[in-house]
This record gives structure tokens, sequence and C-alpha cells, in this order.
């Protein structure tokens, strides 16, 4: 076996001399290879476009964040009780859980309460109504202006920190500081402008305008306190075990809630949502990658058949290496290295174009640019290899297990 | 010419087969020796059993019965792999279509046996080289089969079978598909390797081309009917199973 790899190499060469002279046809047989390794690249280069440019976004929230929000029971729901949260349960997280900060409520206004409008251009658009804490909390900073401060909260100031989307949106001209937009029929001065985001799974991020919490519950109105949620900084991450575990405590208690019942309200880390997103993301692309398997399975089926044709088209010639002094193994090792040459080009060529067409979709739809991370690439070659020796091992055996006298006598 | 050394012995050798259900005997009770340098002619009419004599000389098949001995080995106790290892190193090979590969260039084609020993690429390309200078195509080297005259063919297939430097070069009509002048280059090729010291056997049905050699043998039915060294003899030998066919 010393001279394996050396005869390897001539396998190698007479491989690619074979599969040159038929270029046409060894292109269409690696066809189902090519679509089948270009779809997986294609797919796992978009997901984990996504997941790398979500990991960033929660890498830049922090992992000390918790988020509070209120949960209905599908059994309640169906009841037609609703859980909320308040702002005396944010009040009374404040008081009694310590080694916290940044305590933050946000209220969210979709549809008619939050159409906006600047000189006769009108649209809506997410109306988020919260603390000037929010500013810490979720690492949000004024590119022009300045974030509101307690004092527009205290004083329900009609101050709005606006998106930079909306500045296109509604065609402010000029400055857009000290000018005022109008929001569900109320003025606001424009008084910073948030940096640019830029898009995330297609949605526009910058799409938004920030508002005072208590400016807000002006705004809405009404009798019924909105259902708020809750974001927390925690001091030291040591302690976020019993942190989670003192909020719970806590707001079970001002809900009144008896020992059976289950909790009315999900307390999530960045941690936590973001381990939810891989898992997402992980079965998503275990998915895909089974599916588009299949089609590797079919393109091989296509490289069994052409070898099979190969062989009887070259018998003539088996018979000639053999009565030059080729082994059995000899033989077995062209063939078989031939369809993995042939799957191997078939894999190159789809990881290529797999990568290109992910891109293509990637930069067509706004989504976060496409990556190929390594083990997708060898995961595709060695499937692509795989392939080869599976389905080059039938015809590879017909081929060596030919007999000499009647390989040289056939036409 | 006084027998110097054996190259090959057989001894009651039979090969058998089953055609269709009924069996017959494509050799039986062949004995020959056949020493270094000899030349010889196997003649006989088409079915006498040349092509399986062929076939076992050239270590492509094993005897159904008998002994065969190549430089002392008993061959036909061989597994597939020896047998291989033999005919690479053992026996040059030369056919009536020339067998060469079609996409490979001259020199490649001699190379080829070469690759199967595990010889490095520097020493295959220096033999091969020489090879295919001796038999005068030094300068056709990269041409593929196609490009080259049935002549040329023929010596490349000649080159292809000495660069092992085998011990016996076996031929197979070697001169069927050539015409009457190219016939004549490459018999006088053959007459040089003869007198360089190679043991050439060579199957032919044409009586000129036996004529040439200095030892004929003739095949009957499967049987071996007549051995003679001279070159006389020869002629109404060979005449005479012509007619007969």
């Amino acid at each position: 076996m010393a001279n394996l790899g050396f005869k390897i190499i001539e396998a190698t060469r007479s491989a690619s001399q074979s599969i040159a002279a038929h270029g046409f046809r060894s292109f269409l047989t690696t066809l189902g290879v090519i679509i089948g390794v270009a779809s997986v690249i294609g797919v796992v280069s978009v997901v984990q476009g996504f997941s790398a440019s979500i990991t960033q976004e929660f890498d830049g929230m922090g992992t000390n964040v918790i988020n509070i929000e209120s949960y209905t029971p599908r059994k309640a729901s169906l009841q037609g009780l609703y859980a909320s949260l308040g702002y005396d349960d944010l009040i009374e997280i404040k008081h009694r859980v310590k080694g916290i900060s940044n305590v933050t409520p946000t209220v969210t206004i979709w549809g008619s309460n939050a159409v906006i409008s600047y000189r006769g251009e009108s649209t809506d658009t997410m109306v988020i109504g919260t603390a000037s804490t929010y500013q810490k909390l979720y690492a949000v900073y004024p590119d022009a202006g300045r974030f509101f401060n307690l004092s527009d909260d205290k004083s329900r100031r009609r101050v709005a920190v606006l998106g930079p989307s909306i500045i296109t949106k509604v065609n402010i001209k000029g400055d857009p500081i000290g000018q005022y937009i109008s929001i569900s029929g109320e003025w606001f001065k424009i008084i910073g402008i948030a940096e640019k985001r830029g898009k995330l799974f297609g949605f526009d991020q910058d799409d938004f305008i920030l508002l005072p919490y208590s400016t807000t519950r002006a705004l809405l109105g009404g009798a019924e306190e909105p259902d708020i949620s809750i974001g927390l900084q925690v001091d030291d991450m040591q302690m976020i075990e019993q942190i989670k575990q003192q909020l719970k405590n806590v707001l079970r208690r001002n809900h009144n809630l008896g020992k059976d019942a289950a909790d009315d309200f999900k307390i999530a880390t960045a941690d936590q949502m973001l381990e939810t997103f891989n898992q997402i993301i992980g079965s998503t692309t275990l998915v895909l990658a089974g599916i588009v398997g299949i089609s590797v399975l079919v393109g091989g089926i296509g490289i069994m058949n052409i070898m099979l044709v190969s062989v009887t088209e070259r018998t003539r010639e088996i018979g000639i290496q053999k009565a030059l002094g080729a082994t059995r193994f000899d033989i077995l090792l062209q063939f078989l290295i031939e369809a993995v040459f042939l799957c191997l080009l078939g894999g190159l060529i789809g990881l290529v174009l797999g990568f290109g067409a992910g891109s293509l979709i990637s930069s067509a739809t706004g989504l976060p640019e496409a990556t190929v991370p390594l083990w997708a690439v060898f995961l595709a070659f060695g499937f692509s290899a795989g392939t080869g020796l599976i389905f080059g091992i039938v015809p590879a055996f017909k081929a060596a297990n030919l007999d000499p006298i009647d390989a040289l006598r056939y036409e | 010419m006084s027998p110097v050394e054996t190259v090959i012995q057989l001894r009651s050798i039979a090969k058998h087969y089953t055609m269709g259900g009924e069996g017959f005997y494509a050799l039986q009770g062949i004995d020959l020796d056949i020493y270094l340098n000899d030349y010889m002619a196997v003649v006989g009419s088409s079915g006498s059993g040349k092509s399986t004599l062929m076939n076992l000389l050239g270590c492509l098949d094993y005897p159904t019965d008998g002994q065969y001995h190549l430089k002392g080995m008993a061959v036909a106790s061989l597994d597939e792999n020896r047998l291989a290892g033999i005919r690479n190193r053992e026996i040059g090979f030369i056919f009536q279509n020339f067998n060469l590969l079609p996409r490979a260039s001259a020199l490649q084609n001699v190379m080829q046996p070469l690759i199967y020993r595990g010889s490095p690429l520097a020493e295959r390309k220096r033999r091969a080289e020489d090879a295919l200078a001796m038999v005068g195509l030094q300068d056709r080297m990269h041409h593929v089969p196609n490009q080259l005259s049935g002549g040329q063919r023929q010596r490349v297939a000649i080159a292809r079978a000495l660069v092992t430097q085998p011990a016996i070069l076996l031929a197979d009509e070697p001169t069927g598909n050539l015409d009457s002048s190219t016939t004549v280059e490459i018999m006088a090729l053959f007459d040089q390797l003869h007198e360089d010291g190679q043991t050439l056997i060579i199957v032919t049905h044409e009586p000129d081309i036996a004529y040439r050699c200095r030892r004929v043998i003739t095949l009957k039915d499967g049987r071996l009917i007549s051995d003679v060294a001279n070159s006389a003899t020869v002629i109404s030998q060979a005449k005479g199973v012509g007619a007969h066919g």
C-alpha cells in the first residue's frame, strides 16, 4: 500500500481526463449534486446570515437585561380573561427588588392611535411610550438632538424622539429638531432622532416614535390602564437567578395569585430569548437540510446511472488495463475516484451557486448579509464525496469484476 | 539452435468450456516448452485453440487442467492479483486492433503499465520515452491514437509491451489490421527484437508471418499437431493448415 497515494494521484488524473472528455455529459450528471448542494448552501447562508445579525442584536442589548411581559394562558384567553401588567407592578418591583436598575415601562401603540402627520403627509407607525431610562437599557442613542429626560416624563411634555425612517416617511424638510409633528391628532415637538439600525427580517427597525410614558398615557386617555412591558437591568449577573425569583414573588403577590395558579406574566432574559431564537434557527436549518439532502440522493442516483453507462462504454479499456497488469483494486479505485471527483466538482459548483443565490436573495429582500459558515462548506464537500463513494461503489465493482478476456473482446 | 533457458513450460494443459449445456475442450493435452529468445509462431485455423492458448500464456485465464510454469513459477495456482502482477511484469501484449487507450497520448499509453507497478513519474517517463524511441516514434509521443496511422499505433503498442521488459512478448495477429508495406515494417521490428534477445510468440494465420519466425507450432481442434524449427517446413505446414481450414 506504499504506493496507494501515488495510485490515487494517477486515478485522479485519469478521472479528470475522462470527465473532460465528456464535458457536457459530466455536467448533466452532476446537476443533481450541484442543485442539491446549491440549495443547502443557499438556505444555510441566508439562515446563518439571520442568525449572525440577530445574535449581534442581542449582544447590543446586553445579557443583563430582563424583560417582563403579561402572559395569558390559553385557557384564560378562551374565557376572555386577559392578563395585564400595570404601572403599579413596576412601582412594586422598584421598591421591593434590590440589585436592579433602569426599570423601564414600555407601552406600544399600533394602528389608528399611531397615525402621524406632518404638513399634510400622513402615515402610521409604531409609537412607543417609555421612560428616559429606555435609552440606557436598550442602548438607543440619538443621532441628533437629545433623548427625553425625567422632567419631560414628569411634566408630560409633548416631545418625541423619531426613528430615522419617519423623516422620509412624512417627508420632513430641513432640520427636524424643533419642528412639530402630529401624533393621533396631538402636536409633539421633535427633540431627537435615533441612530439608524437598518432592516431585520425585512422589517424596518427605524420606523418608530418614542414618547415619554406619562405623555403616552395621556394620549391614550381612557380609564383602562394599558398593558405594559417592563424592562430592567441586573447590576450583578451572578444574582440573575435570585432576582428572577424575587420578581416572580413580587408579581404573584401583587396579582393576588393563589398557590396553584399559573403565572400570568413571563420573565425573559436576553440569554433565554437568544437561546429560543437559536433553537428555532437550528430546527429550521435541520429540516431544510433534510429536504435538500433528498435532492442530493436523487443526484447520487444520477451519478450511479451514468457511471454504469460509462463502465459499459469503457469495457474494452478496462480489458486493456487488466491485460497491462491492473489489479481489481486498481480498477475499483479508478472508477470510485472518478465518481467522487465528479461529485466534488458538482459540490464546488453548487457551493458557489448556492452562496451566489443566497447573497442575491439577501440583498433583494433586505435580509441580513448571507454568510456561509465553515461547517456548511465541509458538510457540502463531505456530502458530495459521500454521495460519490456510495453511488460510485456499485459501478466501480462492476468494472473491477469484469473478466479481462470478455472485456478485451467487447465491441 | 540449442535450448538455453526454459521460459515457459506447459504440461498436459487442458481448457474445458461449457457452452449451451454442451462441454468441449478448447485445448487438450498441450505440452510445450518455450525457450529464451524463441521466435515462435502459433498457427491454426479459427477454432483450433489459438486464442485460448494465447489467453493462457498471457495469464488472462486459468487452465482447467495441467501445469503452467512461467520462469519457474506455477502460474495456474496464483490468485487474480498475483496473476495481474505477472501480466504486468512478465507479459507484453500486442493485439490485432492495437488496443491503445483512446484518450491517452502515445507517451501516456506507454507509461500505463508502469503505473500498476508503482514506478515514480520521472522513471516512467524516461522508460516510456526510451521505448518509444526504440520503435522510432520519438517525435509522435504527444499524439493521441487517432492522430496516428495504423502502423504507428502498432508501434506504440509494441513500445507499451516492451516498456516493462517482459519475459515474453505475446502478439495476437499483430499485422492483421495493417497494409502490406506496414506489415513488413512491423515484422522487421520483430526481427530486430529477436536479434536483441527478446522472446516472441506470434499468433497468426498468415503463412508469410509464420515464415519469418524461427519456430512454428500448429494447433488443430485444441491439440498441438506440429512443432517445427525449420523455416522450409513451415511454409508447407502453414499452407497445409490453410487448405484444411
